[in-house]
């Protein structure tokens, strides 16, 4: 058998179907190799489009790959292999083998060839991540994930509303790129736009993740924005609104972020946060702009995972979440603390991290396109993320107060996936070279020049110091945030209650009716229908003989009248 | 707690120490742009110390533009469970 018969997303998939059926060790075995057969394969099987099907007169093409899709299938399979390493010990079967299928349906969407196919994977993808949010098996975990497939069946409707009408408009089901011009197309930008936690989406993401458990997280993090970043990519580059909705998701992340309590949730803000940069170097389209989405979504990929590591390996450890519990970690767990700074370094775009070799390139876009306001926001942004992520997130955790805590390091699995991930943000920074060629678009750009480091290393610094200033109006709160989900989970439940509340007065208002007519109407049809009522009384048989004579006489009468 | 017992992190003259420290790298980061060529997109932002200032600026524009939504959008953390 040929590689390129051999899908590596229904490899994932049919294999995290099997892996419960598995006995130890061959079941931990089996997880930790399917990733690295999907990411092995993936690099065998050159360019180009196979297993092409037939489908009511439809021609299907479920697997076709190029430079864009291998490289998100190969920090899809490396996130993968570095999840189950993470807890392929700690996690329930349930949990690791909805991981797998969820992995699998990311990388089938990621080789789609057209909107079927990737509408199929995509919800699987949806199924399978639910699950994994609602094996933390709790009460919030539960209603969590119920919000969470809802809005993601409801992005999945539109999604393919959209498709039928597109599907229906040009008599094309190829998943080629567009501009959202009609009503089909504004359906699919929309569906896709659901899944990147775009605004008025943007809620379902904070929401639901921080309630998967401590390794949940770490999958959730990485496959579904990242797929809706690669078909935005694919299906919507250089689409203007895009920039607009990026930069939003941007500074609603940082806003959000400084606001909250939870050390997940201000990780969930920032993926929110991140993926923003990603769209909005999808709206300036230019083909830097557009490997830096790429090359981005990648980097994010890893050292989102690590942050997410390290914060749920304190979790696992101290069984908290709140930095208002939390500090004075580093003293414990040194380790941890380590790899969750080279993240927060890393996601800050800190030299010699891989942040900084793919954030930038973004922002030099919107810099060689002129786009004088957006260049402005994306530096305040790229500020703003060392003040809510890359500092905040590690200060609240591991330093701040000493909280009493003594918590040991985590596991040798779960520190060795740490390690391994901190390890590759360092290379991808220090040797971005080998990275770069994995990109799209062959560009001549090089991120280490004396003025980039030094401006760079000026605005976080800088955004450094204005954290430590403005310490005193950041100490944490026991507090969350009203967010857009406050409408589906108070205003529209206050609505249902009223309504609850308007029908039962109806009932009380028909109960009293019924009261007051029903005794009046019973005694008019008890006096007319009862035992001795009019209608139904007993009537003597010579009352009836008198009856029919009188009848016959006045017939005989009418008769001789008439005559 | 006494202070030869903490962390010297936590101890107050590494507070003081620490902050100096951090100053002393902000100076020489900042002297550092006199020594190189730097190129800009735009005029504007061209100027000595741009990046470092307007880092700063965004910055606590950020943080007071939290506080402020605060106000308005915080509620206790077990605001959703009843």
């Amino acid at each position: 058998m040929t590689p390129s018969l051999l899908h590596p997303g229904l490899i994932l998939i049919l294999g995290g179907f099997l892996y419960p059926l598995l006995k130890q060790p061959f079941r931990s075995l089996w997880a930790l190799l399917l990733p690295l057969a999907a990411l092995l394969l993936v690099w065998l099987i050159p360019d180009g489009h196979f297993l092409s099907l037939s489908f009511m007169g439809y021609n299907l093409q479920p697997m076709v790959l190029d430079s864009l899709s291998r490289l998100f299938i190969t920090v899809f399979s490396l996130m993968t292999f570095a999840g189950v390493l993470f807890c392929y010990k700690q996690a329930g079967l349930t949990e690791l083998s909805a991981a797998l299928v969820y992995a699998g349906a990311a990388i089938g969407v990621t080789l789609a060839g057209d909107l079927l196919t990737l509408f199929i994977f995509w919800e699987f993808m949806a199924l399978a991540s639910t699950l994994v949010i609602w094996s933390a098996k709790n009460k919030k975990s539960w209603h969590a994930g119920m919000r969470y497939i809802s809005m993601h069946l409801l992005g999945g409707v539109i999604l393919m509303v959209g498709i039928c009408a597109y599907t229906n408009e040009t008599g094309n089901i190829l998943f080629t790129a567009m501009h959202p011009d009609s009503f089909s197309t504004w359906l699919i930008l929309i569906g896709f736009l659901v899944n990147v936690a775009a605004p008025p989406f943007s809620a379902w993401l904070p929401d639901a993740y921080p309630e998967a458990s401590f390794s949940g997280m770490v999958f959730l993090s990485a496959f579904t924005t990242k797929t809706a970043v690669y078909v935005l990519l694919r299906g919507f580059p250089g689409t203007e609104l895009l920039i607009y909705i990026g930069l939003f998701m941007i500074f609603y992340g940082i806003i959000y972020a400084l606001l909250e309590n939870d050390m997940r949730r201000i990780l969930a803000y920032s993926i929110v946060n991140q993926v923003g940069f990603m769209v909005c170097g999808i709206g300036i389209g230019t083909e830097l702009a557009l490997n830096g989405a790429a090359a981005h979504a990648f980097t994010h990929i890893i050292y989102k995972a690590l942050l997410l590591m390290s914060a749920g390996s304190v979790l696992y450890m101290t069984g908290k979440r709140k930095c208002s519990d939390l500090g004075g970690l580093f003293q414990t767990m040194p380790l941890t603390c380590l790899c969750g700074v080279i993240g927060a370094l890393s996601i800050s775009a800190f030299p010699l991290t891989s942040g900084f070799v793919s954030k930038s390139m973004m922002t030099q876009a919107a810099g060689s396109e002129h786009m004088l306001m957006v260049w402005l926001l994306l530096q305040a942004a790229s500020a703003g993320v060392f003040l809510h992520a890359g500092i905040k997130f590690p200060w609240f955790v591991f330093f701040q107060k000493d909280s009493g805590l003594r918590p040991g390091e985590p596991p040798l699995n779960m520190r060795l996936a740490m390690i391994f991930f901190a390890v590759l943000c360092i290379v991808i920074g220090i040797i971005p070279g080998v990275f770069y060629q994995m990109l799209p678009y062959t560009i001549d750009y090089v991120p280490y020049t004396a003025d980039h480091v030094v401006l760079q290393l000026h605005l976080l610094l800088f955004a450094g110091l204005a954290f430590f200033v403005m310490l005193p109006m950041m100490q944490r709160t026991l507090t969350i945030s009203l967010d857009f989900d406050w409408f589906y989970r108070v205003f529209l439940f206050r609505i249902w209650s009223a309504v609850l509340a308007g029908t039962r007065f109806l009932q009380r208002l028909l109960q009293g009716l019924r009261q007051l007519l029903v005794p009046v109407l019973l005694g008019q049809i008890i006096r007319f229908c009862g035992q001795r009522g009019l209608l139904v009384r007993d009537v003597q048989t010579g009352i009836v003989v008198l009856l029919a004579v009188l009848f016959l006489m006045a017939y005989m009468l009418f008769y001789l009248i008439n005559g | 707690m006494n202070e030869s017992d903490k962390h010297w992190l936590y101890r107050t003259t590494s507070r003081r120490t620490l902050w100096i420290t951090g100053i002393a790298i902000l100076i020489v980061t900042v002297i550092s742009e006199l020594f190189i060529k730097t190129h800009s997109h735009f005029a504007i932002t061209g100027f000595f110390a741009f990046h470092a200032g307007f880092g700063f600026i965004t910055c606590v524009a950020m943080v007071l533009f939290a506080k402020l939504l605060g106000f308005l959008v915080k509620r206790r953390d077990d605001y959703y469970d009843s």
